[in-house]
């Protein structure tokens, strides 16, 4: 078994008079263009297969038309696949029968809509609580649970308002306090920011991600928007023509493009807002404080390196000391505690590429990365910068970027 | 030419008879009750002296309305009552109200369910022109015979002609909740009832109430064409004014029917608005 929360297994949606018949076409190897040509079908989402992990935000990318919207639909049945299965918790969505699968889209799964889809007869307050109304909460508890969830997405005091009074960032809150007011494992978000305006959309993509450190949904998340797709998904899904055409990390998609459409969708990427410190850090030549000097000038001398970080037993930064320093020291007699520099500008491991260009331009050391404990995890050299930027096989060091 | 005529005209008056004879009963329930149903409207209008009913119309106009509405009112049914055209007004008022009434009871479930059914709206649709586009005295004739000389035939005959709208509109406004709507409730797990109840029907509401105003204006033109089989009222009065061709009375007659669809156009445009707000 796996640890998969949800699995999509060849899901296939065909629009048109005999979506059967286009299924067998389909396993006859023909394509969506020929089977459009041939029968005016139109074939939606293609043998679409994947898995959700619990707990991640995957976000499914593609262009308007490329299924992606049809796709995310069919995990709750909101469009009936032609084919295929979608298993959430081993449960397969697609043989429940209408009150079993009422179930679950009153406990298990909520979704956020693009154009919000507030019921505008209602109140923030009342939109909020239409799930638990559904489900026949009785009302103290609708009121409550309600309340909670606008408190979290940050609406109090919005409670008596209608839809209309409020701008689209707040009214997507209330959407997305609608879709968490039912406490769901699962969250659909169907181009959820799409319709904001950038600024907002970024808050918003953020304050998601925060929500999120909190809550651990299965976050299931549709955008044709890159950049929102490698800011905030674990793995990214790409689309294409209704087939799944890769799916992966952001860095393993930016950097190993499964073929020529990824890269081509890839390569506008602004690269260093994606990498982080982690991704261009080489693995640092350290000394401890207490060793001698002459150590640490054969540690240079054997790395090919002019200057060398010092840490404590426990790995932690304290300084740095340069090949010159060091000769003038053994002449002299003093020891690395005496000639090393104590202040040394560090980056984390999660330091976008974006923010740290001045540093890694003015130092005359290698810029150090830490971690909170201040342990030396690796050090940036500028060389390494320039080439993760030009899109250079760049050895990534297999991070995660968290 | 001899291909004979096709006695379609028998086919029917055959039919009529048929449903004469065996549902008599039933005829004779349905003229009770709304003939009941009538004179108790017409009882508790009269029962109110006529300058307290007005500050009450008006009243209402301007809870719904705009005080201009609320004034026109108070005018028109003063001068109403001034020319001495107050108990055909009430008598018509009674059957506007009845037929109306019978129209959203019978139309709105209908409306609802050809919004639902793809099969029944096609089926619906020609019967509900049919309905429309027959001159609508026609249906007096048979209405006459189930139903006997009177009120009761004027009543059923302006509820067939009346009630399309309603159904269409009720139709339409259902059908037209925006798509993201209905997904949205769908997608949280809502029953159709539930869907129905809590999205659907609130927000056709405005168009239900169109459709509603439209029954109503319909019912006041056919229930003055009711006085050709007895049915009291204003048009009694234009009737009788035709057949003694008596210019001023038909004047008269006629411009309170008038100030009575202004009057009940306002109020009814206006009920569905307030809602909304």
């Amino acid at each position: 078994m796996s640890d998969a929360k949800i699995e999509v297994r060849n899901v296939t949606k065909v629009f048109g008079k005999a979506p059967q018949h286009g299924v067998k076409l389909l396993n006859e190897g023909m394509t969506k263009k020929q089977i459009l040509e041939k029968t005016g079908m139109t074939v939606g989402v293609n043998k679409a297969s994947f898995e959700v992990k619990a707990g991640e935000i995957f976000v499914i990318m593609g262009l308007s038309g490329s299924g992606k919207s049809t796709l995310v639909r069919m995990f709750n049945r909101l469009i009936d696949p032609t084919d295929g299965q979608v298993l959430i918790d081993g449960q397969d969505i697609v043989k429940m029968k209408p009150n079993e699968l009422r179930e679950v889209r009153r406990s298990k799964i909520s979704m956020v809509f693009q154009r919000f889809a507030l019921f505008p007869h209602r109140t923030v307050l009342s939109n909020t609580e239409y799930g638990l109304e559904v489900k026949g909460v009785d009302k103290k508890k609708q009121r409550e649970k309600a309340i909670e969830a606008l408190k979290l997405v940050g609406l109090e005091g919005y409670e008596n308002s209608y839809p209309s009074e409020l701008s689209g960032g707040m009214q997507q809150r209330v959407g997305l306090a609608r879709a968490l007011a039912n406490d769901p494992d699962v969250l659909l978000m169907d181009e959820a920011f799409s319709a904001l305006d950038p600024l907002i959309r970024k808050d918003m993509q953020n304050e998601l991600l925060e929500l999120q450190e909190k809550m651990e949904k299965t976050i299931i998340f549709i955008t044709h928007d890159l950049d929102e797709a490698l800011r905030i998904g674990d793995r990214i899904a790409l689309m294409k023509d209704g087939s799944i055409v890769q799916v992966g990390t952001p860095e393993e998609i930016l950097m190993n493009p499964a073929n020529d459409y990824v890269e081509r969708f890839v390569e506008d990427v602004d690269l260093s807002k994606v990498l982080t410190a982690a991704h261009v850090m080489k693995r640092p030549e350290m000394i401890l404080s207490d060793r001698g000097v002459r150590v640490a000038l054969q540690i240079m001398k054997d790395a090919k390196i002019s200057s060398l970080y010092v840490v404590d037993k426990k790995q932690i930064l304290v300084g740095a000391i340069t090949a010159e320093d060091a000769s003038d020291a053994l002449k002299s007699g003093k020891t690395i505690e005496d000639i090393m520099v104590r202040d040394i500008q560090t980056v984390t491991p999660d330091t976008l590429i974006a923010d740290m260009f001045e540093q890694v331009a003015t130092a005359s050391l290698p810029v150090a990365v830490v971690d909170e404990q201040n342990r030396l995890k690796g050090i940036v050299v500028r060389g390494a910068v320039l080439a993760a930027l030009a899109g250079d096989d760049i050895q990534l060091n297999g991070n995660e970027v968290k | 030419m001899s291909i004979p005529k096709i006695p379609l005209g028998d086919w029917v008056d055959t039919f009529v008879d048929l449903l004469q004879d065996k549902l008599e009963p039933f005829f004779d329930l349905v003229t009770d009750g709304i003939g009941g149903f009538v004179e108790f409207i017409v009882w508790i209008l009269s029962s109110i002296p006529p300058a307290l009913l007005i500050i009450i119309f008006a009243a209402i106009t301007l809870w719904v309305s705009k005080w201009t509405n609320a004034l026109f009112t108070a005018i028109g049914l003063l001068l109403i009552y001034n020319l001495g055209y107050w108990d055909g007004t009430i008598d018509t008022l009674a059957l506007v109200l009845t037929s109306v009434v019978i129209s959203i009871i019978i139309g709105v479930p209908i409306g609802i369910w050809i919004s639902q059914n793809d099969t029944a709206k096609n089926i619906m649709t020609p019967i509900l022109d049919f309905m429309q586009t027959m001159p609508a005295f026609v249906y007096l004739i048979p209405a006459i015979l189930f139903f006997g000389i009177g009120m009761v035939p004027g009543i059923i005959a302006s509820v067939i002609f009346a009630m399309p709208p309603t159904i269409r509109l009720t139709n339409l406004g259902i059908r037209q909740v925006p798509e993201d709507l209905i997904e949205a409730a769908n997608a949280f797990g809502s029953t159709t009832n539930q869907k129905l109840l809590k999205v659907q029907l609130p927000l056709a509401t405005p168009t239900i109430m169109a459709g509603v105003n439209q029954s109503v204006m319909l019912s006041l033109s056919m229930v003055v064409m009711a006085a050709l089989v007895g049915a009291p009222g204003l048009g009694a009065d234009v009737y009788r004014a035709v057949t003694q061709i008596k210019v001023g009375v038909g004047f008269e007659a006629g411009l309170a029917i008038v100030i009575l669809a202004i009057v009940l156009d306002r109020f009814s445009q206006n009920i569905g608005m307030k809602k909304r707000k």
